[in-house]
């Protein structure tokens, strides 16, 4: 009976990385397929079926969502921002920044959500303890690091972005005195 | 996996919404997603049309009024256990909300989905229960307010009309004097409540009970009152004793489930251990 139902297509328009796309979809069409099939941004990731590894990790209006649990429908007029958004090579964001410096990833699969569920957890938590972050990220499953340099990085971005005196989108700049011992202390 | 194929409507007012339901039999009100979409990525769900109700801006949000804080169905759990209000007036609310899930779920999840959903392992049921909640809404009778109590019936049921819309949940400020809290034993892999105990207690002037209002969830097939523990408390003094023998009755008021990780003793073991915690953590 499911298959003989309408497959009408509606129109989303989301706003991705800047950029403003209209497309056709499908109402089951999940955010995380319009994103890799449709849009072709495949940095984002699928872990699993049932909304427990957070692979799929990106920030709709700010905030962190799994993308293999929502419309790419709930998503028309929203703002989302994907692994490919929120830095580039030249200009890191400052969780980036700490996942190179401090070795936060193995295989890499997990990352781009746990990047960006880090982003969120710094947006709610700027100066967390090593608790905090664990608690916020809770909702990504990591198979290879066993999450210690995960925690070193992002705490690494956290003071990366206190040190910025709040100009957190400029913090990492290329060549800037990466890994030099100077984060944390401007502050405290 | 993907879901089967569905219309979808995006409405923006409750209006709209029980138009929608009652044109459509079939069709589901969709706020978070976040139990509904996971059970139609199983395919366990397969409904015909979706009625998505966040664009319905006046159910987003907390305010006070006489006595009461008034949250409406829309609002996140990451918003609740955020807001200076419920932080302060409903503190085992802020604390339940803070351990939904993670925190990309409870970004998306709401108050209203969690309730409406009634799953048996979710956490506000139990605080809804102990905080004396009103669940408020529109059906196409009309408006109806239903008491927490009595309005969770087994799983994933509840005693909400057919068609109906829940718009707002009324949770009294509890008296003077009092304290809450939440207690929960997360399962390890889901991160649902294996036990989730909220507590509502208060002492007179010569520090024995004098208000208690206890709700348990994840322990049975559905959250309930545990009347039992609350009626040997009141009156007793806060000694070890009285809570230990207090908490030893938590678990009569509701049916234990049973399930590989838990089985019906075990969790009626930990709704005792927990409930004497929560009141323990309770007393001023
Ligand atoms: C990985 C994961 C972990 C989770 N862990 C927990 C946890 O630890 N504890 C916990 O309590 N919950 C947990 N949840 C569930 C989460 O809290 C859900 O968000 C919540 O239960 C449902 O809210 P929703 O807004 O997402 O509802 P939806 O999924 O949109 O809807 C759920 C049901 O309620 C109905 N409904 C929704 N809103 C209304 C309304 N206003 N009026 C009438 N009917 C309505 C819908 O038709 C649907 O049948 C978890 C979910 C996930 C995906
Ligand atoms: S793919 Fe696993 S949570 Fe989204
Ligand atoms: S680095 Fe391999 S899963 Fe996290």
């Amino acid at each position: 009976m499911g298959d003989l139902r309408s497959s009408v297509q509606v129109p989303v328009t989301v706003l991705v990385n800047g950029r403003s796309y209209t497309v056709d979809v499908e109402p089951r069409l999940l955010l995380v397929h319009l994103l890799r099939d449709v849009l072709g941004l495949t940095g984002t990731h699928i872990g699993c079926d049932t909304s427990q590894c957070g692979a799929c990790t990106v920030l709709v209006d700010g905030k962190a969502v799994k993308s293999c649990t929502m419309l790419a429908v709930q998503a028309d007029g929203c703002s989302v921002t994907t692994i490919e958004g929120i830095g580039s090579v030249e200009n890191l964001h400052p969780v980036q920044e700490g996942f190179w410096e401090k070795h936060g990833l193995q295989c890499g699969f997990c990352t781009p959500g746990v990047i960006m569920a880090a982003a969120d957890l710094l947006r709610q938590h700027p100066n967390p303890t090593d608790e905090e972050i664990r608690e916020g990220l809770e909702g990504v499953i990591c198979r290879c690091t066993g999450y210690q340099n995960i925690v070193r990085a992002v705490r690494y971005a956290a003071e990366r972005m206190q040190s910025a005196d709040g100009e957190v989108e400029v913090a990492a700049t290329a060549g800037l005195d990466r890994g030099e011992g100077s984060q944390g202390g401007a502050t405290s | 996996m993907i879901p089967s194929a569905f219309t979808y409507e995006r409405v923006h007012t409750v209006d709209e919404a029980l138009a929608s339901l009652a044109a459509n039999p079939e069709a589901k009100l969709i706020a978070g997603g976040h139990s509904l979409l996971p059970l139609m990525k199983m395919r366990l769900a397969a409904p015909a049309a979706l009625v998505d109700i966040q664009a319905i801006r006046n159910l987003h949000g907390v305010r006070e009024v006489d006595g009461q804080v008034v949250i409406g169905a829309l609002t996140t759990h990451a918003e609740i256990s955020a807001h200076p209000v419920v932080r302060s007036l409903l503190p085992a609310l802020a604390e339940a909300a803070a351990q939904i899930g993670d925190l990309q779920v409870r970004n998306r999840g709401t108050i209203g989905g969690n309730l409406a959903h009634a799953d048996p392992s979710s956490d506000l049921p139990a605080v809804a229960l102990a905080y004396n909640a009103t669940l408020r809404g529109l059906s196409p009778a009309g408006e109806f307010a239903l008491p927490a109590d009595g309005f969770f019936l087994g799983p994933l049921t509840t005693a909400m009309p057919e068609g109906a819309v829940l718009t707002e949940i009324a949770f009294d400020v509890p008296p003077a004097g009092t304290q809450s809290v939440y207690q929960k034993v997360p399962h390890p892999a889901s991160g649902y409540a294996v036990v989730g105990v909220a507590a509502v207690i208060g002492t007179d002037e010569n520090g024995c009970f004098n208000y208690v209002r206890i709700g348990v969830t994840g322990a049975g097939d559905v959250a309930y009152r545990a009347v039992a523990a609350e009626a040997a408390l009141m009156g007793q003094p806060p000694t070890d004793e009285a809570i230990q023998a207090a908490a030893g009755h938590a678990a009569e008021d509701g049916v234990m489930g049973e399930d590989l990780y838990a089985s019906a003793d075990y969790r009626a073991h930990l709704v005792q251990v927990h409930t004497a915690r929560a009141i323990r953590r309770a007393l001023p």
